[in-house]
């Protein structure tokens, strides 16, 4: 080992300096901007419940797409845009509304009559009345809006994962 | 591991010779008597740097078409972590650099370090001055508020003034006489794409003239061994740029940058005043009149630049000791001494701020959406000092309950109940009895049961002539004929938007003669104290559209 002099003592202190400012300039520049990048906004508008239509005349097993106007945060934004979803109302009269896209690529999706299923048009990946996947690449069951019945008036809140999801 | 190490330094020095090329810019060979007063050029790169990071970081959340502008900002203000504090960064940190910036100069210029063969530095520099000007002129209007607005109508009218290039420049930044998009898409676009390559490739040049000439001995040590730029010079640059940016992260931590409301070029009330750099040329612009006016606005500032850029020609002796450069003190003086000057007139003369209908744009605004009554709600639970027994979303006391909880929230005929005969409805609670009339009481309620966790602080931030005004107009019954944010009656007009409508003057002598300025008209004369008068005023102004 080696004895340091003091002029090499001297040069490990500035070295040694020198790499500490600049790390503490970098962290002190990089942790708000990754934060200011990363976390999501503060969300100020609650979501809300939207009506999409008439269920009563709805036939059951029959998925049908209903369309409707809902507000949107779009960053600084509100916008009030179209929006659709596949509404489906069982024989027990239980509703479901299932997002419009498909969960592999997001695509959007119709209901075939003929072949009972719902179909991607993408890459073929096939859904079953109640979102399950029946083929194809789509990863998981269909996404459904919250949703609740107020007479015959169906609302719909926001998007969720299928309910197997979130268990 | 550090064998392998090596040989990938060796590779990579090899192919590209970035380690050479590091190595000889830092053990650069500086005079002996090199130290602490040559820091500020350093100080004023990484300055710059802040600024392109920080820029780049507002623009990934920023609109640049007005309205869309100034919604923008807000979005980053209100709603972003750490958006503020970004922001905070870039505004002052464009203040800092030009402080560093004119430091720098006038220690160069102390020390005559722009003298022979230094003379191209010295003028590159001082076009990186006006770069960093233009910075400031541009970056101004982006918010686009009235602040920004209106000090972007005088600038664009000013280089209107110029003789011979007047119409050119008011063409070039898109003012046929008014500040609109065009306008708008030319300053943003020299802010963010013409200014920062132009200053990168001036840093280049400027950089590399300081080496080829090396940086200036002061007489006398031109004899003494030369130092090494690494690491003891690096070393105090760098404490140097420590300091300033320890400075300007506590400024942007706790000096809250303002934004005002939305540009508004019908405001005729609206009182403009330029950035504080920028004051003394405002200040000296009212020295002049009539058709001596472009002396002010453009003469005397063209003068002073051109006399800036010919420095190193009109003094051309040789270099010598600081102590012996008294024109040059006497100079800086001079000019330290006439900018403070017209600096402090124009301050003076800037009429405060009307401090009561200040509104803090750069908060959340969400008070402007409650009804007259809810916000008067907000005045009742001040006066009663609710807050001295219950916490709002986490603050305050913890005596009664967090009034956010939406659990205790009940209908508004039980809460009333409740605010006056607390034990009856609560058998033992400590709550005192609240002494308000039933409609008073009605409003409290109402305004406790829009409190929630998410908006408690936004509707804390509800400025007091805005709370004050609202118990005004429910005092006066005012919703018994108007429409305030869909709440009220449509027999008069709705009262939002009325600041786009009246002048505050028409609006405060309605109030004492309605019919007078409204014929045919059957609102009652209101005969308001001046103080109420003029919170009330303020408050309906402060509506949003």
């Amino acid at each position: 080992m080696e004895i340091e002099t003091g002029e090499a003592t001297r040069r490990h202190f500035f070295v040694g300096a020198i790499y500490a400012i600049w790390g503490a300039i970098a962290a002190a520049l990089g942790l708000p901007a990754f934060v200011y990048l990363f976390f999501p906004p503060k969300a100020r508008q609650p979501d809300q419940w939207v009506e999409a239509g008439d269920i009563a005349k709805l036939a059951p097993n029959s998925p049908i797409e209903m369309t409707f106007r809902r507000n949107r945060t779009d960053g600084w934004r509100i916008i009030s845009e179209k929006s659709t979803a596949w509404v489906v109302k069982s024989a027990d009269n239980r509703v479901v509304a299932f997002g419009p896209q498909c969960t592999h690529l997001g695509c959007a999706y119709h209901w075939d009559d003929s072949k009972n299923e719902f179909v991607c048009p993408c890459h073929n990946s096939l859904f079953a009345i109640d979102g399950r996947v029946i083929s194809g690449p789509a990863p998981r069951p269909l996404n459904r809006y919250q949703s609740k019945v107020q007479g015959s008036r169906l609302l719909l809140g926001p998007l969720e994962g299928p309910p197997e999801k979130k268990a | 591991m550090r064998r392998r190490w090596q040989n990938l330094s060796h590779w990579l020095d090899h192919r590209t010779g970035i380690q050479t090329a590091v190595r000889q810019f830092l053990y650069e060979e500086i005079p002996a008597s090199s130290g602490w007063h040559q820091v500020f050029g350093s100080v004023a790169v990484f300055l710059f740097l802040v600024q392109a990071f920080t820029g780049a970081l507002l623009a990934f959340n920023y609109a640049p078409t007005p309205g869309d502008a100034y919604n923008s900002v807000r979005y980053i203000l209100t709603e972003l972590t750490g958006g503020r504090l970004i922001r905070g960064l870039h505004h002052w940190g464009a203040s800092m650099m030009i402080v560093v910036v004119v430091l720098h100069m006038t220690q160069v210029f102390l020390y005559g370090a722009y003298k022979k063969p230094r003379e191209a530095t010295w003028m590159v520099g001082v076009v990186l001055l006006l770069v960093t000007l233009a910075y400031g002129l541009t970056g101004y209007l982006l918010p686009w508020d009235n602040r920004a607005y209106w000090g972007t109508v005088v600038t664009t009218q000013i280089a209107g003034m110029a003789p011979v290039v007047g119409p050119y420049l008011t063409r070039l930044l898109g003012g046929g006489g008014a500040v609109g998009v065009v306008t708008f898409a030319r300053f943003y676009g020299m802010h963010v794409l013409l200014l920062p390559p132009a200053t990168l490739l001036l840093i280049a040049v400027h950089v590399y003239l300081v080496r080829k000439h090396g940086v200036a001995a002061t007489p006398g040590d031109e004899a003494l061994p030369k130092k090494q730029f690494y690491p003891v010079q690096v070393f105090k640059d760098t404490v140097a740029i420590f300091v300033a940016f320890a400075i300007l992260f506590v400024m942007a931590l706790v000096a809250r940058v303002p934004l005002e409301q939305l540009a508004d070029p019908t405001d005729t009330s609206y009182i403009p005043r330029p950035e504080w750099y920028f004051l003394f040329l405002f200040q000296t612009l009212k020295m002049f009149n009539g058709t001596l006016e472009v002396v002010g606005a453009v003469v005397l500032p063209g003068l002073a630049v051109l006399a800036l850029v010919l420095v190193p020609f009109l003094d051309r002796g040789q270099m010598v000791k600081l102590t012996r450069r008294t024109v040059a003190f006497a100079s800086v003086a001079f000019a330290a001494i006439t900018w403070t000057g017209l600096t402090v007139a124009a301050v003076r003369s800037t009429p405060p701020p009307s401090e009561d209908a200040e509104v803090d744009y750069s908060a959340p605004t969400d008070w402007m959406q409650l009804s007259p009554e809810e916000l008067a709600g907000v005045g009742y639970f001040r006066e009663e000092n609710c807050i001295s027994c219950h916490a709002v979303g986490g603050h305050g006391n913890k005596i009664g309950p967090d009034l956010t909880a939406t659990s205790i929230h009940r209908d508004a005929a039980w809460m009333i109940q409740h605010f006056k005969r607390p034990s009856a409805m609560r058998p033992g609670t400590s709550m005192p009895p609240i002494q308000l009339s039933d409609a008073q009481l009605n409003s409290l309620a109402a305004f406790l049961l829009k409190l929630n966790a998410s908006n408690a602080t936004a509707l804390d931030n509800a400025p007091d002539f805005a709370v004050q005004g609202a118990l005004v107009y429910q005092a006066g019954h005012c919703a018994a004929c108007h429409l305030v944010n869909g709440v009220g009656m449509k027999i008069g007009p709705p009262l939002n938007g009325l600041s786009k409508r009246e002048s505050r003057s028409w609006v405060e002598e309605h109030f004492a003669n309605p019919q007078k300025l409204s014929p045919g008209s059957f609102m009652p004369p209101y005969k308001l104290a001046p103080k109420d008068l003029e919170n009330l005023t303020s408050y309906l102004f402060a509506l949003p559209e």
